[in-house]
């Protein structure tokens, strides 16, 4: 168990946590942008917005584009 | 992605949103009067009356809870209970849960705002109220935090839209600062005075860490979420880019966190921290510049929007401050331009641009495109939205302006030397310096209260026009029941 006194450090843990966040959010941004079937189904979210609407409830609607 | 048809009431509860939504403005008025009245004693001093209980020094609390958690923080109860439920697809988990935030967080905001005016305070900025007051806001933030995740839990799409991420980023976020920044022991637990857990400059820097923490993620992350539903909404077109509001969101959640200690720079805080604040500060830029291009391209191809749709307009000028401030922050960051700027009127003037012309205009525009819809009819006047646009603008621009003039020129003043190595201005030369900027940002608050009691007004005369509607269309049903 000696090896857990390694992590009672701050000069240690700071930079392994420096090292976590930043591969953790590599990894979100390759997971974001890495596969082109992954974005269209993530770009699919953008109308969530406008899935509960009543037929004709003013300006409220997507517009045609 | 679940395709559900919407029948307001029946399906969600509106009720919670619509309490809010009023309680908002009332706020809005409130605190936003209160901010004209503590910046007209700065500039005619005759206001004071020479009396404590008109002291600028007892209602600038009352100014700033009431407009960051009264005006904002209704804003924010009101339309993360509408987006989620519209998002999710579901009603709110518990009414009477919800009915229990309302209740509460109204009693804090007047326990609050009185406890001020009598002289009770922790003086720590933006969390002044003592420790009664603290353990209520604890009470009806997890119930908030319960409610929105159960609902969250209960929805019938199964993609959780990026806009409740935000949200609940900021509900988060919220109660582990206010936690922590309040840790403090009551002297006596029949007296409302308490003496902080934390002393010297650990205190100092838990007080930073709360105040730079909740300006990112109660008065930013949150707005976000507003802006992510409601820019696209009133646009009519998606946001522009749904990964690029991932990579938004999860930049901000890692990097807010280490920024807080930019605001003790040439203090005792050891000088790595306050530098670490710094770099991390301008890191920040990206992703805040990113999230405002995210919302300003939604508009890519619809831009006559803007001259026609003044919500709209109050929406992009939003983002438009949002860029700005996010900015100007990381530059005041910098630990030379700090030394400028620091302790000056320089530092409300930024505060202030993301204040009233993000966090201000972005609510009201997403409360003008959320109301009517609420009350089920149209806004009553498009042209008062119109004026209200332009004194809020203008009322904006007067009051920054006046602030980095006076601001720079307190830093200055303030780090002159004579020949002989002294200083050569003495700090009420500064003051009376300041004079006429103080009048100027006295005035440009009026243009920007009379904008929102314009506002107020429109909205009053919105929902009785849908309650008279309402009422019209019922008997009408009535009527056709009973010939029938």
């Amino acid at each position: 168990m000696e090896w857990l006194l390694w992590f009672s450090k701050p000069e240690n843990t700071k930079p392994l946590a420096l090292i976590i966040f930043f591969f953790t959010f590599v990894g979100i941004v390759a997971y974001v942008y890495g596969s082109k079937k992954r974005s269209e189904k993530l770009e699919s979210y953008r109308d969530i917005p406008f899935l509960d609407e009543t037929p004709g409830e003013k300006g409220d609607t997507k517009d045609t584009q | 992605m679940a395709v559900t048809s919407y029948s307001g009431a029946e399906q969600y509860n509106f009720d919670i949103v619509k309490k809010f939504a009023v309680m908002s403005l009332v706020w809005a008025v409130v605190g936003m009067f209160v901010g004209v009245y503590i910046a007209s004693e700065l500039a005619w001093p005759f206001l004071n009356f020479d009396s404590p209980y008109f002291s600028f020094g007892r209602f600038r609390p009352v100014h700033t809870t009431s407009v960051i958690f009264g005006f904002g923080g209704s804003a924010l109860f009101a339309t993360s209970y509408y987006v989620v439920q519209r998002t999710c697809q579901t009603r709110l988990m518990s009414d009477g849960m919800a009915s229990f935030t309302f209740w509460g967080w109204m009693a804090i905001i007047v326990l609050a705002d009185i406890s001020y005016v009598l002289g009770y305070t922790q003086a720590r900025e933006y969390a002044e109220m003592e420790w009664p007051i603290d353990l209520l806001i604890e009470v009806v933030w997890v119930a908030y935090l319960i409610l929105f995740v159960g609902t969250i839990m209960r929805r019938k799409q199964p993609h959780i839209y990026v806009a409740n991420w935000f949200y609940l980023a900021f509900i988060l976020a919220t109660a582990l600062l206010h936690t922590f920044n309040n840790l403090a022991m009551p002297i006596d637990l029949l007296s409302m005075k308490s003496y902080s857990l934390f002393s010297g400059v650990q205190d100092a820097m838990t007080q930073w860490w709360y105040g730079h923490n909740a300006v990112g993620f109660f008065l930013t992350a949150a707005f976000l979420g507003m802006m992510y539903y409601f820019v696209p909404k009133q646009a009519g077109r998606p946001i522009y880019s749904y990964r690029l509001s991932i990579v938004h969101f999860w930049a901000l959640g890692f990097m807010y966190m280490w920024v807080g200690a930019h605001h003790l720079h040439w203090t005792a805080l050891p000088d790595w921290t306050s530098s670490l604040a710094a770099a991390f500060s301008i890191l920040l830029l990206m992703p805040s510049w990113g999230g405002m291009i995210n919302g300003i391209m939604t508009l890519s191809g619809a831009w006559d929007k803007l001259r026609t749709d003044p919500i709209m307009r109050f929406m992009i000028v939003a983002l438009s401050f949002y860029g700005m401030s996010t900015f100007e922050g990381p530059m005041m960051s910098l630990k030379e331009v700090n030394a400028l700027s620091h302790y000056t009127d320089w530092t409300i003037g930024h505060v202030h641009s993301g204040a009233l012309g993000w966090v201000a205009m972005i609510t009201f525009g997403s409360l003008y495109h959320m109301m009517p819809k609420l009350w089920d009819t149209k806004i009553y006047s498009q042209k008062l939205i119109e004026w209200h646009f332009w004194l809020a603008t203008v009322g904006i621009i007067l009051y920054i302006v006046a602030m980095w003039i006076s601001g720079i020129t307190q830093g200055l003043m303030w780090r002159t030397f004579d020949e002989f190595g002294n200083l050569k201005f003495s700090f009420a030369e500064s003051v009376a310096a300041m004079m006429p900027f103080y009048a100027m940002r006295a005035i440009g608050g009026m243009f920007f209260l009379a904008g929102t009691v314009l506002m107020t007004f429109n909205m009053f005369m919105t929902i009785r026009q849908g309650k008279r509607e309402n009422a019209i269309l019922e008997a009408k049903l009535t009527a056709k029941l009973a010939n029938a």
